[in-house]
């Protein structure tokens, strides 16, 4: 079990409020190997967000641990960078300032001026973000935001990148446009992500396994579904692809028939 | 830029290229030759209107004050009572006969020092209050109660323990303008973005870091609004200071011109105070807009 990359072991957390205590997530086990791309998928209110916390460090679990390449995961760090949903660029920062400070701050010991320079200016090109290094995050479109983020985060040369639904905020043309561009760099730097979203269409394209989580209180891993497409994947040969469709409905049919989304359930 | 990337990076699909140039914003390329007359146009509108208010009222006042049983001066009065002190604003002859120039760098002087001493223990008081939720329940309702005490109500109590009248005016100013200060800085720190608490704890950025990159920018507009507050605060404190304490500054100098029933003095005195009043807030509210310029944006 330990020897999985990223492994999520009996994960729970319950939330205390006023001694209302609120179970969000149940024993949610889940092995991560390097270079795969996973998405978790529910409905709102089910936890996912909180276990991609859970994972960066940034929220403590109640019971369970998180190993990552074989040390416990109790603290935020580099090594787990996270796309936050709404970019979090720091808006006094220029684009380029924004991506050197993650520069700056993880490679200040071990890479010269020169080099963490030539490093940030590397990656906002990976996100064709390189032509508006000088523009604040106020002056540029949230799909741009959304890519200097990534670029913050990439930079960081994390062992598992996190992205809580990225695209979420974005319209779809735009989005579609990003996705294009993760799964470019997903193919050229072999990166381990772990991506939260509520999008069927996006968790199929892009993963090698969707965790599809059953609704909360207590939240629960459902199913774990293999996606067997070839990469590269274009999304315009896959829209009639018999595995793309086949993958999708099962989505769809966890989603809507076996777990559908009840509000309000207290 | 968009070459560099493609030789990194082999696109998959082709679409990149076109989305990339339509995303791409037009920001702000002014054109140079209308900027002046931009200017100019803009100077038009936003002095005209005050200068013609100022005429009128100047005019009024005039008419209102002319007749000789009046008790107040009219302008033209005031100017030639005043003409000596207006052309020789540095003269000099010993003790308190000095030029306006004087009397009111002497009150800048004690501003300063007071302000500057209130903005660091301020912003530090801030920071420590918007942080730590212990330090807020401590000191916040300490605050808000001496917060409302007059900045007057301090200079007996100053005089007698600084025992020197100098001192105690700093000590007005400076217990004037923290409060504003504190109770904007700790708000500001208190409305940081959780995001960027979380940008800064998966950076492990360490306290000094946390506070210089994240924390200060971040509450900078906070700061300045607090800044902007205590200024106007303290320049209201030191003339009624000065009153009281004597010695060179435009406080006393009014008082004094009281005493001997300088009428057009005390005028001119009230002008250049409100001045210079002025000047100081946009000084702050300059540096403000420079500083936070980004923050504010978004």
């Amino acid at each position: 079990m330990a020897n999985h990359y990223l492994s999520i072991e009996g994960i729970g957390k319950t939330f205390t409020r006023d001694r209302a205590a609120t179970e969000v997530l149940r024993d949610v086990t889940l092995g991560v190997e390097k270079g795969e791309y996973i998405s978790i998928i529910g409905h709102s209110g089910c936890g996912k967000s909180t276990l991609l916390n859970i994972v960066a460090g940034l929220t403590p679990s109640t019971v369970g641990a998180v190993l990552l390449d074989g040390k416990a995961v109790d603290e935020p760090g580099p090594d787990r960078a996270v796309v936050f949903q709404n970019h979090s660029l720091l808006p006094w920062l220029t684009v380029y300032e924004n991506v050197a400070l993650a520069v700056d701050k993880v490679f200040g010991a071990t890479k010269s001026a020169a080099e963490r320079a030539e490093w940030t200016k590397y990656n906002l090109d990976l996100v064709h973000m390189g032509h508006a290094r000088d523009k604040r995050p106020s002056e540029i479109s949230g799909g741009m935001k959304q890519r200097v983020g990534i670029a913050r985060a990439l930079s960081m040369e994390p062992k598992v990148l996190l992205l809580d639904e990225p695209f979420g905020a974005l319209d779809a043309l735009t989005r579609a446009h990003l996705q294009d561009q993760v799964m470019q760099i997903h193919a050229t730097l072999g990166n381990t992500v772990l991506m939260i979203t509520h999008d069927v269409d996006e968790a199929v394209l892009l993963s090698d396994r969707i965790v599809m989580m059953t609704n909360g209180p207590a939240a629960r891993i459902g199913e774990v579904l293999d996606v067997p497409l070839e990469r590269p994947r274009n999304r315009i040969a896959l829209a009639s692809d018999r595995t793309y469709l086949r993958s999708r409905e099962a989505v769809l049919k966890f989603l809507y028939e076996r777990h559908r989304f009840v509000e309000a359930a207290e | 830029m968009t070459a560099t990337a493609a030789k990194k990076l082999q696109p998959a699909t082709t679409p990149a290229r076109p989305a990339a140039t339509i995303l791409t914003l037009p920001v702000q390329t002014r054109p140079g030759t209308g900027r002046l007359a931009d200017m100019a146009r803009g100077a038009g509108a936003n002095l005209l209107p005050p200068l013609v208010v100022l005429v009128m009222l100047i005019g009024l006042w005039e008419v209102l004050c002319s007749s000789p049983t009046s008790s107040l001066p009219p302008p033209s009065q005031v100017v030639t009572d005043t003409w000596e002190l207006i052309i020789h604003p540095f003269y000099d002859n010993g003790g308190n006969d000095k030029g306006m120039g004087w009397q009111l760098l002497a009150s800048l002087q004690r501003v300063a020092l007071g302000y500057l001493l209130a903005a660091v223990a301020g912003i530090g008081l801030g920071v420590l209050v918007g942080q730590s939720s212990l330090a807020m329940r401590g000191l916040d309702p300490i605050f808000q109660v001496l917060r409302t005490v007059p900045p007057l109500a301090w200079l007996p109590l100053s005089l007698a323990a600084f025992r020197d009248g100098e001192p105690s005016a700093i000590f007005v100013i400076f217990i004037t303008a923290i409060w504003p200060i504190i109770i904007n800085t700790a708000v500001g720190i208190r409305n940081i973005p959780s995001d960027y608490r979380n940008v800064a704890r998966v950076l492990r950025l360490n306290g000094f870091e946390y506070f210089a990159k994240i924390m200060l920018p971040a509450a900078a507009p906070y700061i300045f609004t607090g800044l902007r507050i205590g200024i106007g605060l303290s320049w209201l404190a030191i003339v009624a200071a000065e009153m009281l304490i004597g010695g060179v500054g435009i406080g006393f100098f009014i008082w004094d011109a009281w005493n001997s029933s300088l009428i057009s003095d005390i005028i001119l005195a009230l002008i250049y105070v409100g001045i210079v009043g002025f000047v100081l807030d946009r000084i702050v509210a300059f540096i403000g807009n420079r500083v936070t310029r980004g923050t504010a944006a978004s």
